[in-house]
């Protein structure tokens, strides 16, 4: 037989006993051609390009996960920035093109719909201006519609006013989403250096560079790797990586192969394999798990940095060499809500928030799911948004930083998003106070790039 | 035509090969290649077989043969063969 039994056990033993699954295929659509000045035909237009590019992607996610056996967990899909689509419309609110972005997620199936999103990184346009007026209201009323905000590039620099008027943002939204414990704050992203073509949500978008239609795919496989590393309990760490390189190639495969099948039925180009470890809330498919298994009593014990950059640069490395396609995040994901071992490790009083900052060192992905405490003031959640901006910005790297401050909540509680979003601890926030600085508003500029000792 | 791999696994006992077998023959499933062996003791078979995807989409196979598997006490997965070409072949 042209493959051996071993190899046909092992994956199936990956699929069924360690979560590997496609954690999503998301279908980039450009809406370029949809801007109108009239408002109500600009939102029909996208609700009709949506529902047309859209109209097969479930039916095809299902069926190649019939023929593969493989899972294929999450369909998605990702659209132009809204606030360049929009700004040439007589609209003064975008709430209408939210709902029927979120209309149209509904007609096709998807489970979330990424793009209600703006640039601003080095300025604020008109439409920009209005799109993030509408974020609180638009996120509170639809349910499957993603926003996210660029504040920040390697480039440009952090745009400072545009921190504070979404650390503003992500209080009006937890507000307006109170009756869910602020469950609006988990379908917003602040980003530096957001990507084009991130399969993943909340901040999926569709970059201006894009084809017209393209595949994004983003694997899952904490489990499979976990798996991995406990069996090689004497493995030194260069060993370690060589394990996990091995692995992530395998996992990173089946995303290359599901992507350009897709892409095929799909009509659409082949765009990026995400190589992120994207946990989920199933037992042991956690990355928190991995960095226990290589060794730590619980993660963010001293040693976690160094741990995840062991972790996240060999799964880059063996996904590299499975698909010529890398895009998207390709880090490792640390949310504190959706991974079993984050939440413990959280609860347990091992891992705080500055700790998850240095962590975002090394790893792309930022501060996810961070959820604070409800009565954390505007300033403070500028302040730390800034903070994991200068990490990527200097590190010329992205970070997403998606924080819920829970209404009426405190550290130590749970705070609950439904099944989607999964729950996790109030985790305790720095109570000193960084107002003078944040509201003094303007740019940090971009760092020198030469010098870099 | 497709190519697909149909692992069964679970305890041993008298007639796995012949059930599955005949559910494949009905559905118009040509054998190219079995192998059977004990693995931490567990009866493990892995059949090549040719599907005509016209006349039973793989999907539709997988679910057919879980049947049969759930009858026996076995488990059956039936997977097209790019799979484990991509995941184990550079």
């Amino acid at each position: 037989m042209f493959i051996n039994p071993e190899e046909i056990l092992e994956t199936i033993e990956m699929i069924e006993e360690q979560a590997l699954d496609i954690r999503t295929i998301t279908l980039g659509v450009s809406l370029r051609s949809c801007a109108d000045p009239d408002g109500k035909r600009l939102c029909q237009k996208i609700y009709d390009r949506v529902t047309s590019a859209a109209r097969k992607l479930v039916p095809v996610a299902d069926g190649l996960s019939a023929k593969y056996g493989i899972p294929i967990v999450n369909k998605r899909v990702a659209v132009t920035a809204i606030a360049e689509v929009a700004e040439a419309s007589d609209l003064s609110d975008y709430l209408p093109v939210a709902r029927a972005l979120d209309e149209a997620a509904a007609a096709t199936g998807v489970d979330f719909i990424g793009g209600f999103s703006a640039l601003v990184h080095k300025g604020i346009t008109p439409g920009d201006e209005r799109l993030i007026s509408s974020i609180p209201r638009s996120l509170a009323q639809t349910k499957k519609v993603c926003s996210s905000v660029n504040v920040a590039t390697s480039k440009a620099g952090v745009n400072m006013d545009a921190i504070l008027r979404m650390a503003s943002v992500v209080k009006k939204t937890a507000e307006l989403t109170s009756e869910n414990d602020g469950v609006g704050c988990a379908k917003l992203v602040i980003f530096a250096n957001i990507p084009e073509d991130n399969p993943f949500m909340a901040g999926a978008y569709h970059g201006s560079g894009q084809p017209d239609i393209a595949v994004n795919v983003g694997i899952s496989g904490p489990g499979v790797v976990r798996a991995v590393v406990e069996r090689y309990r004497e493995a030194d760490l260069t060993q370690l990586s060589e394990i996990i390189k091995k692995s992530s190639f395998k996992i990173t495969r089946v995303g290359e192969l599901i992507g350009r099948e897709a892409a095929r039925l799909l009509g659409a180009e082949m765009g990026a394999i995400d190589l992120s470890l994207a946990p989920t809330p199933t037992p042991g498919d956690s990355v928190a798990g991995i960095l226990e298994a290589m060794g730590l009593e619980k993660t963010g014990a001293p040693g976690t940095t160094a741990a995840l950059a062991l972790l996240n640069d060999a799964v880059k490395k063996g996904g590299a060499m499975a698909t010529s396609s890398t895009g998207g995040l390709s880090g490792a994901f640390i949310p504190i809500s959706e991974d079993l071992g984050m939440i413990d490790a959280v609860e347990s009083g091992a891992l705080s928030l500055e700790k998850l900052e240095a962590m975002t060192a090394v790893c792309s992905v930022g501060l996810d799911m961070i959820i604070i405490p409800g009565e954390t003031r505007v300033e403070t959640i500028a302040g730390i948004i800034a903070d994991e901006m200068a990490i990527a910005v200097v590190n010329r790297k992205c970070a997403g930083v998606r924080l819920i401050p829970t209404p009426n909540k405190s550290e130590g509680e749970l705070a609950h998003f439904g099944d989607l979003l999964g729950f996790g601890p109030v985790i305790k926030v720095n109570s000193f106070s960084c107002s003078n600085f944040v509201t003094r508003g303007g740019r940090i500029p971009p760092p020198l790039t030469s010098l870099n000792n | 035509m497709s190519r697909a791999v149909v692992t069964v696994v679970g305890e041993d006992r008298v007639g796995i090969v012949a059930r599955v077998s005949s559910a494949l023959a009905e559905n118009g499933v040509n054998i190219e290649d079995i192998s059977q062996t004990i693995m931490q003791d567990l009866f493990t078979m892995m059949m090549l077989v040719t599907v005509d995807e016209s006349r039973i989409p793989i999907g539709d196979l997988q679910k057919r043969l879980a049947q049969v598997g759930g009858k026996m006490g076995v488990h059956i997965t039936v997977q097209h063969e790019d799979l484990f070409r991509f995941m184990h072949r550079i």
